[in-house]
């Protein structure tokens, strides 16, 4: 049933003495969809993921995965979610194959170990003790574990932090297979680049609550800057471009920037540039990425800028 | 109670268990060195003879061989006779590490013909205070002997020596049942408290919360494989203790239950001072604060009767003593009433530190 919305958090709220480790949060989460939590350390990615795991209770709001209640129905919903939770930690002497025998005789879900050990590319290490694991590996086992029950939906807390950028690719390609075979994947990670490749939309969160909705692309286009045209040139080229151009031209050093907002753009800058005689070199065009925005909105907040709600900032969708 | 998931949860715990040299070594391997250990120190003891040296500075004097007569046919003595020319008896003594000794004076028989009084030395080691409790009565009996004869008179009232049940026992018969219990107490305590501790530090318990797997579950998955290492334990201490050093002990049906509570007792012990503690650290010490004193003073090594009598009350408040006890009673003495009513006492302190446990286990944090 796509369109169904598998995870809906309204006004969550948890606090820890004065602490408001989340303040009021509203989201939905649909079929199919990988959604990433991102936010620096401390914003509440973590206890957000684990109300909706089931292993903390929320303060105020409600919470609803498949449509049931992580508290109170936590042994139905077990059996239709995945979990790896931030440090996963297993036992040291079981191997993976073992451990992934004891987590489908716990579900009762015959599954066979090999196929689940391809799935996550563990196959070599299949007899291998945990304790001899490397980080990746164990991260891998986790996943597999997080997969034993073929759940509906998959909570991944931090999945690849601490790993090399080879584990980290791995777990990727995991997390894509299962976005094929339509697993809703909730995702929390602080690295922008990993939820800029692997998400379909992305919510930021600060100090507990969203600053930030929405896909990628859309994220960028809101708060990014304007893509950029570079080339290298003296500063008499921008000062030609500044005088034949209605668009803004900055310097910095042998870097001439002009700002474009159409595509069209680069070609009437290419054509001045062209007919200025002054010569130039390595033409390339930037745009933000989702750790720029990140960086920057993040930033603002810690700066005071609109620190008063997520309501306050433009472009956070509704829930 | 899903016994799929239970047997599923104790196949993990045995891997993790044999794979795991310290576990395996302090559940069955060390019961096995101290019963060797034990067995060999003390395996002389019981009903067998003291040896003590005798100086005889009146030899050859039939007065003094008649005492040595009276001295062997005592039958808990053995002798050996020291030649007068080694001197001062009591360096020579001390020299053979403490062995007890006397002297017969010389002049022996001429004083006694005489009717002057006659003072024999016994040498003991106040280390050693059965052996000295031995010696000096033995010694006294001789003594006591001579005394009649020469007065002229004749026994009338004689002592038959008899052991306490139907057998004669061993010191390795008491030690049997008592390194049973230490294997009951310790391998669960020295491991249960560290997991217990452990899995929550490394949020072992909270990942298999997420799974259909129950806290009761695992408790008992953990409590039938202290069950199945106890039984084991209890296994090889009978099979060396009779094998090895000749102990009449033998299985009983009666002991069954302890090896099924006493291994529910202590699981449920352990699992409440490692779910108490606040990091494994302190799990640790509050476990060794609760295993070691029991390990010494429940009548594992010694029996409890021996202990001073505030010691004895000691020991009385501690569990495992009802569990040694009701061993003792099963294997040694035969006294199933006694020990049924030990067995109860272990029933009921096993429920409470089970439904404790069951309270304080906690597989999430709030």
């Amino acid at each position: 049933m796509p369109g169904e919305n598998v995870v809906e958090i309204r006004g969550l709220v948890k606090t820890y003495g004065a602490l408001r480790a989340v303040d009021g949060i509203d989201l939905t989460v649909q079929r199919g969809e990988v959604f990433s939590f991102l936010g620096p350390n401390g914003a509440g990615k973590t206890t957000t993921v684990e109300i909706l795991e089931g292993l903390r209770e929320p303060t105020e709001g409600t919470v609803r995965v498949l449509g049931l209640d992580p508290r109170t129905d936590s042994a139905r919903l077990i059996r239709r979610t995945g979990v790896i939770p931030q440090d996963f930690r297993f036992f040291d002497k079981i191997t993976p194959r073992e451990a992934i025998e004891f987590y489908a005789g716990l579900f009762g879900h015959p599954k066979d170990p090999d196929t689940l050990l391809h799935q996550v590319a563990l196959e070599e290490k299949a007899q291998d003790r945990y304790e001899n694991l490397s980080g990746g590996q164990k991260q891998k086992l986790g996943l597999a574990l997080a997969l034993v029950n073929d759940p509906e939906v998959i909570f991944l807390d931090e999945p690849t932090t601490g790993l090399d950028p080879q584990a980290r690719r791995a777990i990727w390609e995991v997390v894509r297979s299962l976005r094929a075979r339509g697993t809703t994947v909730f995702l929390t990670t602080h690295y922008l680049e990993e939820a800029q490749v692997l998400s379909d939309r992305v919510a930021i969160i600060q100090h507990g609550r969203l600053i930030a909705l929405g896909t990628p692309e859309s994220i960028i286009q809101r708060y990014g800057r304007p893509e950029v045209l570079q080339l290298e040139g003296p500063p008499a080229l921008a000062e030609y471009l500044r005088r034949s151009l209605s668009l803004p031209v900055r310097t910095e050093g042998n870097q001439v920037e002009v700002e474009i907002s159409r595509k069209e753009d680069v070609l009437t800058v290419l054509t001045a540039v062209q007919a200025s005689g002054i010569p130039w070199e390595r033409v390339s065009t930037t745009r933000d990425t989702l750790e720029d925005v990140f960086i920057r909105l993040v930033g603002r907040m810690e700066d005071g800028e609109g620190g008063t709600g997520p309501g306050t900032l433009p472009g956070v969708e509704g829930p | 109670m899903n016994l799929r998931r239970v047997y599923l949860s104790l196949q993990t715990l045995a891997r993790t268990y044999l794979r795991n040299r310290v576990g395996l070594f302090f559940a069955l391997i060390f019961p096995v060195i101290l019963i060797l250990l034990f067995g060999a120190i003390f395996s002389n003891s019981g009903p067998t003879t003291t040896t003590l040296d005798v100086q005889n500075l009146d030899h050859h004097s039939p007065q003094s061989q008649n005492f040595t007569a009276l001295l062997n046919e005592t039958g808990v003595l053995s002798l050996t006779f020291v030649s007068p020319s080694v001197g001062n008896l009591s360096a020579y003594l001390a020299g053979q590490g403490g062995t007890p000794g006397i002297v017969i004076p010389a002049g022996f028989q001429a004083n006694l013909s005489q009717d002057r009084p006659v003072r024999i030395v016994v040498y003991t080691n106040p280390t050693d205070g059965s052996q000295s409790g031995i010696v000096e009565g033995a010694v006294q009996g001789a003594i006591n002997g001579l005394n009649l004869e020469k007065a002229g008179g004749r026994p009338y009232v004689f002592l038959v020596g008899l052991n306490v049940g139907s057998t004669v026992y061993t010191y390795i018969d008491y030690l049997i049942p008592g390194l049973i219990g230490f294997s009951i107490l310790t391998s669960p305590m020295f491991s249960v408290v560290n997991i217990a501790s452990e899995y929550k530090k490394d949020k072992i318990f909270r990942q298999l919360s997420l799974t259909p797997l129950t806290r009761g579950e695992w408790l008992v998955s953990a409590i039938l494989w202290f069950i199945v290492l106890t039984a084991i334990s209890a296994f090889l201490m009978i099979a060396i203790g009779q094998g090895l050093f000749h102990a009449h002990v033998g299985f009983t049906w009666l002991l069954l239950p302890f090896l099924v509570i006493g291994p529910a007792l202590f699981v449920s012990l352990g699992l409440l001072a490692g779910s108490t503690a606040k990091d494994p650290e302190s799990a640790a010490v509050v476990g060794n604060l609760i295993t070691f004193p029991m390990m010494f003073l429940a009548g594992t090594f010694f029996p409890v009767s021996e202990f001073p009598s505030w010691l004895a009350a000691v020991a009385h408040v501690l569990p495992l003593y009802y569990v040694i006890d009701g061993m003792n009673n099963a294997l040694l003495y035969g006294n199933v009433a006694a020990s049924l009513e030990d067995l109860l006492v272990v029933t009921v302190l096993t429920a409470i530190f089970f439904l404790a446990a069951i309270r304080a286990f906690r597989w999430r944090e709030k």
